[in-house]
This record gives structure tokens, sequence and C-alpha cells, in this order.
């Protein structure tokens, strides 16, 4: 499993093929990450790569976070280490904003190491995980696509509304799973298979073919896409 | 910032050189069609009625009447399909839209106003 990459959804525009056909593309930033640490079988249980996107201002950062990445000079620390209680391995690098697991054995990586686009330039496809936009509290034809009631013929005030949720007497009651108006939106979504188009590796900066779920400049999680074919 | 970053993106989707028309003017769009392997140009004549968008993704509409029917075409500025595009003349208009031609048959459409010689030059 190779590692993946963290970044942010800059926007979408289109730019033109070998053949002059135009491709709607969605440029992503990605990384640098940080590996901030790496999980082993033996100590944690499982296997993951831990990896860390965007500096987080130091006054934001709380000791905890600070001392992930860098070694703190703290009188607990110090008895640990009397004790004979070996320091894990630090990044040594800011505390980060954004911090997310890779399951998946480390291959090679190692905790401080930076990774870069460049991971993505012989991949042909990603997936690319984000939070949908919030749409709050919306009716069942916006939310479950349902088709609503016509315009006229008597319908009165009703046009958008779902029609009946069920039968008489013999139920008597709703049944489970029907779907209703309420919270839509922001949850998280995979997008898959979204292809490769350029990779920047100046500018760190990945363009995909398709959309990706989020507000522009929402946090993404970038993975080699793990459709076959 | 962002903005910034895009643009980035479409510098390689760019044209090294934008081509020069305005809204009004009398165009010939030479178009290339891919048949098979071969390559061959379509001419699409009329006059530019509107332009929109930025960067790689800006486009232009040209309209033209064909027999009696009015027919528009969209094309992105910088698409590499179009070789490239002649200005055969140019009309004096006070929109950025023309849109009003849409309602305009027959002499109203045709006979717009053309800038005169001295006033390009």
């Amino acid at each position: 499993m190779a590692v993946g990459l963290l970044g942010r959804k800059v926007g979408m525009t289109q730019i033109f093929g070998p053949t002059g056909e135009v491709i709607p593309v969605t440029v992503l930033e990605a990384g640098p990450c940080h590996v901030l640490q790496v999980k082993t079988l033996e100590r944690d249980g499982y296997e993951a790569v831990q990896l860390g996107y965007l500096n987080k201002p130091r006054r934001l950062a709380g000791r905890s976070a600070r001392g992930h990445v860098a070694k703190l000079d703290s009188k607990r620390q110090r008895r640990l280490t009397a004790a004979g209680v070996e320091v894990l391995a630090k990044a040594g690098c800011e505390p980060k904003r954004w911090i997310r697991e890779f399951r998946g054995p480390a291959d090679g990586l190692e905790v401080g190491q930076e990774i870069k686009v460049a991971v993505f330039t012989e991949v042909p496809a990603v997936d690319v995980i984000g939070i949908s936009k919030g749409r709050g509290t919306a009716g069942v034809m916006k939310r479950h696509n349902y088709r609503g009631q016509r315009a006229s013929h008597g319908v009165k005030k009703v046009h958008r509304h779902p029609g009946t949720i069920g039968r008489n007497t013999d139920p008597a009651r709703v049944e489970k799973g029907r779907r209703m108006a309420g919270r839509y939106g922001h949850e998280r979504v995979t997008q898959r298979n979204l292809r490769v188009v350029q990779v920047d590796q100046e500018n760190n900066l990945l363009v995909v073919r398709g959309a990706v779920p989020g507000p522009n400049g929402g946090l993404v999680v970038i993975r080699k896409t793990n459709k076959l074919g | 910032m962002s903005q910034k970053i895009l643009s980035l993106v479409e510098q390689g989707s760019l044209k090294a050189e934008k081509p020069k028309f305005a809204i009004g003017d009398t165009v010939d769009v030479h178009c290339r069609i891919l048949e098979g392997d071969k390559e061959r140009i379509q001419i699409f004549s009329g006059t530019v009625i509107a332009r929109s968008g930025s960067g790689s993704r800006e486009m232009f509409t040209v309209r033209r009447i064909v027999q009696g029917e009015g027919v528009e075409r969209k094309f992105p500025v910088h698409s590499p399909r179009i070789a490239k595009i002649v200005v055969k003349r140019s009309g004096v208009v006070r929109r950025a839209k023309l849109y009003y031609l849409r309602q305009r048959t027959g002499k109203s459409t045709k006979l717009r106003e053309r800038r005169m010689e001295s006033e390009t030059k």
C-alpha cells in the first residue's frame, strides 16, 4: 500500500488535452507532508504511517502537539530517560495543523521524512477523500433526489413534498429507513479513480480530472486509487 | 492566492498570442476538424455577440443566420482546435453582450453600424 498525501482543494478549471479537447480539472495543493509517526504491529497493534500537513502557529499548538513533533525537555521526560525508557523518534518539525494516518506498512518511510507530490508521478489515478459541502436542513428533493409533486392539477403547497411515507392501519407505523428531509452534506466522501492529469513538483500541485468533494480550501486526503483495472 | 495557483495550471493551456477581436466584429473562425487521421479546416463566420470567462475558460459566441435560421456557436478562445480567427469587419456597438440581435430578423441584424476607416487608424 503506497502512502498518500494530505492537501487542499484549490479549485476547478479546464485545460486542453493533446487533441484539443477540454478536460475539466480540479487543482489540488498536495503536501509537502512530514511523517510524524510510524505505527508498527508490535507496538501499536497495527501498521500505519501518520502524516502532518501545514504548520500550525506555535501559540495555537498545545504542549502535546508540540511534544508530538519535537523532543520536549520536561521533568517527566528527563525522569523517563533516566529510568532507561527510550524516547520515540520525533519528526523535528513545526506542529502540524492537519494530522491523518494511512493504514499499511511503512515501506521504508521514516519519521521526519518529507513526502512531496513526486510520489504521484508514476500513478495513473488517485482517490480523493474530503468533507462535502454542508447543505444544512435539506428537503427530500435535494437530499434524496425525490421527484416532488406536480406544479398544477390541484397540487396545493406541497410541490416539493415527498408524498406518502407508508400505508394506513395495517402497519400503522412508518417503516425504518424511510428517507426524509434532514441534515445533508458535510460528511466524508471518497471520490475514487480520478485520473492524474498533471504533477507540478515545483509548486506542489496535483491536477486531477473531474470534481473533488468539499469547498475550495478544504482539506483532502489523496491516495493511490484502490480501484482495480 | 488560489486564483494565482489556478492561473499557474492554466498557463500551459493558453495560446502564446491571444486572438484579437472585439464584440460586434464579423469574424471567420477557422476550426480544425479531425477526421480519422486527416485534418481539415472548417470556417464558421458570423458576428461575435458575447465573450465570457477568463484564463483558459474564456469563451466567445459567434452568431450567424443560416437559411433564415439563427445559429450560434460558442468557442473557447484558447482552444488548439481553433487555427485562427480572422476579423472581417468591425461594428460599432455600445454593449458587451449583443443578445438583442436574437430578437431581430432580416435587415435590422445585417445593417449594423460599421466602424469608419479613419477611426481604426
